[in-house]
């Protein structure tokens, strides 16, 4: 018997599950291209670590909304659903961009990840709640990760500081949608089950702009906000990043690697 | 450039043997240029199967023979993410993807243990890398071949690594310290990564038609060009000899190429998939495989810049290297900025 709340809580896993896998991936893209080799081993480790969280928590959303049934796997969530099906926000799926837009945007990723994970720590569901104790630790690698680039490029040359502010008002239009509550999250949250993403907002804008501040940046205001990520609607570089990821795993339905 | 190491007592071999003790004992302390250098200690050194340290005197020759070895090795492992890494996008499955994703993190590594290690040999790695994008150093020949399909990283995890470990192991022992030190550590590693390329083609030599089919096309394009990974015949190879006499090298090119095709045919036999030579045959008599003629004209042409991705394998670095310029400019200037506030805090 599946209850409600198991639903809710499976859709809640794929939400933080899609948003890790896709920035993973998109960190995937960097290797070999990053500025020094020293960068080619941290963004493949940021990225292994995203990853890592992904197959748990989609492993655990696949389990929660089977019930007794068999349960979707991490690979029939990666691979075997559509676009519209994938409930990650917008910031995570953004192409790949230069070294200040995958710096900024970790940046806001990992203070919103550190604080989200940070209160699940005690979730009432094992496998989140450890998923989120172990990945607690290395979100806050991330975030110092970024917060040193950050520094180095808005406070190195003017160049670096151009590429940064750019970077910071290419950001902004995404920020919002990650504290964007909605119906099954406020009642997961009613029932002790989820964070609300709206009670991170202060805390993660607030290390944030500290950051850019310290780096000699300014935050931006957006003129507009992207939306409905997690109702599986997403940008127009999503659909092309799911055609690579997926047309391999697709080509061979039934195949086992 | 000339050379740069100091001339000391060998300290850092003293832990090892008496002999060495000995041997240090006629440490010179003079000029380093090969005309006035007493190369007694470093001849009682290799004599007696020990380390050559940083700090050790060391014929020029020994020196440039080494940052050029070491140098080609970085090289390879830093070019040798780009065949594998095109494939992190599309792994088939979520493990595949983890496990290339570290495989491929790892070789960044190896690139930056090996680039270390030629740094104590009085060069940089901002000159080394120059060098490689400018054509004049050179990285592994095999890694001038596409990678087609996904079997590919299962051909060239269990052949190409596999074919690195047999040339890296005797490695461990080379007689440059440094060196031999950070290959023990890729070697271990490299062992991983062969493993893991072994188990790609097992499992799709156990899948469907097509996966099968996909296995087999890799092991055909891949067999070759791995075997030509150990370098030229015994009798054509350039720097063999003198590599040996230094103890830097330990077998020949042709004794490790047999020693690969002797392991690797069992391999293959398990795995289910055919290697693509009608010669191959056992010699019962020695107990070794034999094998066909190696198309050295092929080795040769992809040497000489014509291979299918010679061009795009050195752009693609070149272009890493130029586009991330602006960051490292950054981190230097936001570095010189902190130097300066220092004393005033």
């Amino acid at each position: 018997m599946i209850t409600r709340t198991d639903l809710s809580l499976a859709t809640y896993c794929l939400r933080l599950g899609d948003d890790a896998l896709v920035m993973s991936h998109r960190f995937g893209e960097w290797v070999t291209y990053a500025p020094q080799i020293e960068e080619d081993v941290a963004l493949a480790n940021i990225g292994l670590d995203l990853l890592g969280q992904a197959r748990a928590l989609l492993t655990r959303s696949g389990e929660l909304a089977a019930g007794d049934g068999p349960a979707a796997t991490e690979d029939d969530l990666a691979y075997w659903r559509d676009e519209r099906a994938f409930t990650n926000v917008h910031l995570v799926e953004q192409p790949r961009g230069d070294f200040a837009d995958v710096t900024v945007r970790l940046l806001w990723f990992a203070a919103y990840q550190h604080a989200l994970y940070a209160a699940l720590t005690d979730h009432p569901d094992p496998t989140l709640g450890g998923v989120a104790a172990k990945a607690v630790k290395e979100v806050a690698y991330h975030l110092d990760h970024a917060t040193q680039w950050v520094l180095r490029l808005g406070d190195g040359t003017a160049e670096s500081h151009r590429r940064a502010q750019d970077a910071v008002a290419a950001v902004a239009p995404y920020v919002d949608e990650l504290f964007t509550d909605d119906e099954l999250v406020t009642d997961l949250a009613d029932a002790g089950l989820a964070v609300l993403p709206s009670s991170l907002r202060a805390g993660v804008q607030s290390v944030v702009t500290a950051v850019l501040l310290q780096a000699t940046l300014t935050p931006v205001t957006p003129t507009w906000h992207a939306r409905g990520g997690r109702a599986g609607v997403h940008s127009e570089s999503m659909g092309p990043m799911l055609a690579v990821m997926q047309h391999l795993a697709r080509s061979h339905p039934g195949a086992s690697w | 450039m000339s050379q740069q190491l100091p001339g000391r007592d060998v300290v850092l071999n003293a832990a090892e043997t008496g002999a060495v003790e000995a041997a240090a004992a006629t440490t010179h302390r003079g000029p380093h240029t090969d005309v006035a250098v007493d190369l007694t200690q470093f001849e009682a050194l290799i004599a007696a199967d020990q380390r050559i340290e940083p700090r050790d005197v060391m014929p020029e020759a020994y020196r440039r023979s080494l940052v050029r070895q070491i140098a080609q090795h970085a090289h390879s492992e830093i070019i040798g993410m780009q065949p594998e890494g095109a494939w992190i996008s599309r792994a088939p499955s979520l493990r595949r993807k983890a496990i290339l994703m570290a495989k491929v993190q790892d070789e960044a590594g190896h690139g930056l243990y090996l680039y270390s290690a030629a740094e104590t040999l009085g060069v940089s790695r901002d000159d080394l890398l120059d060098q490689l994008h400018e054509g004049r150093q050179r990285y592994s020949s095999i890694f001038n071949y596409p990678t087609l399909t996904w079997a590919d990283m299962g051909a060239i995890g269990w052949l190409v690594d596999g074919a690195a470990i047999m040339n890296q192991v005797p490695l461990c022992r080379c007689s440059y310290g440094p060196y031999a030190r950070a290959v023990i550590r890729v070697c271990k590693e490299e062992s991983f990564h062969q493993r893991q390329g072994f188990e790609i083609l097992w499992t799709l030599a156990r899948g469907t038609d097509a996966q099968r089919a996909m296995a087999q096309d890799a092991v055909d394009r891949w067999w070759w060009p791995a075997l030509m990974m150990f370098g030229p015949p015994d009798d054509e190879s350039t720097h063999s000899a003198q590599s040996m006499a230094w103890g830097i090298k330990r077998f020949s090119n042709d004794e490790l190429r047999q020693r690969f095709v002797d392991i690797t045919v069992p391999q293959a036999q398990r795995i289910g998939l055919t290697l693509p030579d009608a010669d191959l045959a056992l010699d019962e008599e020695s107990g070794h495989w034999r094998f066909g003629e190696i198309d050295w004209s092929e080795f040769e042409r992809v040497l000489r810049g014509d291979g299918p991705c010679n061009a795009t394998r050195v752009a693609h670095r070149r272009a890493a290297h130029e586009d991330g310029a602006w960051v490292r400019e950054a981190a230097a200037a936001y570095a010189a900025k902190q130097r300066v506030q220092e004393p005033a805090a």
